[in-house]
């Protein structure tokens, strides 16, 4: 363990203090390009999800046939696509649903990583063992895979792309919390606490669930974009969301279908998904690095 | 390392039946009956009946379980719906299209990020060590079906390099290859990130112990220092990701199929999942579950063999 790595596992409650010091961290993130882009990108995914039904300049549902698949011009500065909707305005609303899916999802599966890893961290010993067969069977199906069979039973919908992700997160996040709470379990002040008469639910959450949380976050937060790619491409399989909305997935397989015809289409729908994942990606990397250095050794 | 080796195997075991086990009880856990999903609305009641007695679902549960392992033990997977042919035939015929797609993919993603990490972190802190630390990460965060579209995109549409789909003809290994190029790029780009971050991190960590600096002590080369001592440990963790990758990789190869419209699991799966074909989704999801069992305790394997002190700990 290097000299740092062990300087900030000293600090106790560090990622607490960082966010304390929230200026401090946001100054240390700009002062790292990497990170100013990140937090640049990040920020403009953000700003034009909120904004989206302001920034849009046609009605994405909009259908104008006699302009289908038109070239970018002023007025429609990627295009139209194969129903002559405006493309720029579909990309713009669908980052609405991309964030939706990326965080709410990444969200509650935090929330059931947390509690089944903190049940499997300081619950009995076959308790644990059970649950650790459990998270690792759930881990071998491949994401997509999982999809394909539930959703062939359930159906395409949002909702089943939302209980896959959150399905196939949980064990990720549970194992994570795990290994934290089986690090905090035997230590001193816990001993304390429970010397003292305390019940396991307090100490759970009084004093484990601090301690495990901060990890958690930082890197429940670098998966948003990985679960906003698992949206979309389940939704470019036309397994997610239903057209006609606008979801970045859709784009890209309305796109690929005209991609001999017009490749603007392909580009439009493409371009947001990269734009997020490198934006988040730096801003979490950035993030990392300075509210926890000892989590970079972990990819 | 016989010790090891059993549990090893018994744990991939015990997760290959969990996860049996719940591909079974999805059909159970989720509404509506399979047989009626697979027919559709317009099925009469005796043709659901008929189904439902050819999948065995008239069957009490546990003994539906039971008859699944033994069948799966045996190799059977059950029939298609539409075909009546056997599901394992129809898996195995697709199966060396996605082992060979998965393979080559990994191949490039190791062949170019061990050296590249490796390089990294003897050059740390460089300006080309910052670069490629940039672009691994751009890498890594590049969703792999837009790489394969946008690729689709330049090198076949564009500027018609390399074909667009398929997977070439039967026995013409030029045109097979040549099919593989551009699917392959596309799975194996994000793991030629991890790799070399990966490496470029353990080196640094294996650069700064002790019989790396009694080596150094010793006045051994430079060049003797890190490909003997040091990259010998380093790669280590690698092994382990590697039987991961298969999983992300076999994701990757379902989006790679079908951009390229070429045959294997991907494009079964998803040819089957859009026409309700239950067993077809349900077998082919099962292989790739044990391939990915059976990848990552192969890849824990090698390391015990390779490291003796992980083999104490399980």
């Amino acid at each position: 363990m290097s000299a740092r790595a062990f300087d900030a596992e000293a600090r106790g409650g560090r990622v607490g203090a960082g966010l304390r010091g929230g200026q401090r961290l946001l100054r240390r993130i700009v002062q790292d390009p990497m990170g100013l882009l990140g937090l640049t990108l990040a920020l403009l995914v953000v700003v034009t999800g909120l904004f989206a039904d302001g920034l849009v300049l046609y009605d994405p549902l909009k259908i104008d046939v006699p302009n289908r698949l038109a070239d970018p011009t002023l007025a429609h500065p990627l295009g139209t696509d194969q129903l002559g909707r405006d493309v720029l305005s579909r990309v713009i609303k669908g980052s609405q649903i991309a964030l939706l899916v990326g965080i709410s999802a990444t969200a509650l599966a935090m929330l059931g990583g947390l509690s089944l890893g903190l049940l499997a961290g300081y619950g009995p010993r076959w308790l644990d063992n059970i649950l650790l067969l459990l998270f690792d069977a759930i881990y071998s199906f491949p994401i997509v895979m999982l999809a394909l069979a539930v959703i062939t039973l359930l159906g395409p919908s949002l909702a089943t792309v939302m209980l896959v992700i959150v399905v196939g997160y949980v064990p990720v996040y549970a194992r994570l919390v795990r290994t934290s709470t089986l690090g905090v379990k035997n230590s001193e002040f816990i001993l304390a606490e429970r010397s003292l008469g305390a019940r396991p639910l307090r100490i759970l959450v009084r004093h484990i669930l601090p301690n495990v949380v901060g990890p958690l976050f930082i890197i429940a937060s670098m998966d948003i974009p990985v679960v906003i790619t698992i949206e979309a491409g389940l939704s470019f399989l036309g397994l997610g969301v239903r057209p006609p909305a606008p979801s970045w997935g859709r784009i890209l397989n309305d796109g690929y279908s005209f991609i001999r015809e017009t490749p603007w289409i392909v580009i439009g729908g493409g371009l947001p998904l990269i734009v997020t994942t490198l934006g988040f990606t730096f801003l979490g990397e950035a993030l990392r690095d300075t509210l926890d250095p000892k989590l970079r050794r972990t990819i | 390392m016989l010790i090891y080796t059993v549990q090893r195997v018994g744990l991939a075991a015990l997760i290959c039946i969990v996860a049996m086990t719940i591909l079974f009880s999805l059909v159970y856990v989720i509404p509506g009956d399979p047989a009626s999903i697979a027919l559709g609305p317009r099925a009469t009641a005796a043709m659901k009946e008929a189904l439902r007695q050819r999948m065995g679902l008239d069957q009490p549960l546990v003994v539906q379980l039971l008859y699944f392992f033994g069948n799966v033990l045996a190799g059977d997977l059950g029939l298609d719906v539409w075909t009546n042919r056997s599901v394992t035939t129809i898996v195995g015929e697709a199966l060396p299209y996605t082992a060979a797609l998965a393979a080559t993919g990994l191949g490039w993603a190791v062949a170019l990020g061990i050296p590249l990490g490796c390089y990294s972190a003897i050059r740390r802190n460089t300006p080309i060590d910052k670069l490629t630390g940039v672009i691994s990460i751009g890498a890594i965060s590049m969703p792999s079906f837009v790489v394969a579209i946008y690729s689709l995109l330049i090198f076949a549409v564009a500027l018609k390099w390399l074909p667009a789909i398929g997977a070439g003809e039967r026995g013409d290994l030029v045109d097979q290859l040549r099919h593989l190029v551009l699917p392959a790029f596309a799975i194996g780009l994000g793991w030629v990130g991890y790799l070399a971050r990966l490496v470029r991190a353990s080196m640094l960590e294996v650069m700064g112990e002790n019989h790396v600096r009694t080596a150094r002590a010793f006045g051994l080369p430079e060049r003797t220092i890190v490909f003997r001592y040091a990259l010998r440990i380093a790669v280590l963790p690698t092994v382990t990701l590697l039987g991961i990758a298969i999983g992300g990789l076999l994701s990757g190869a379902v989006f790679a199929e079908i951009v390229f419209n070429r045959p294997g699991l991907g494009q079964l799966v998803y040819g089957a999942a859009a026409t309700r074909n239950y067993p077809v989704v349900m077998g082919t999801v099962l292989v790739t579950v044990l391939l990915f069992v059976v990848c990552t305790m192969i890849a824990d394997l090698t390391v015990a063999l390779l490291d003796p002190r992980v083999r104490k700990s399980l």
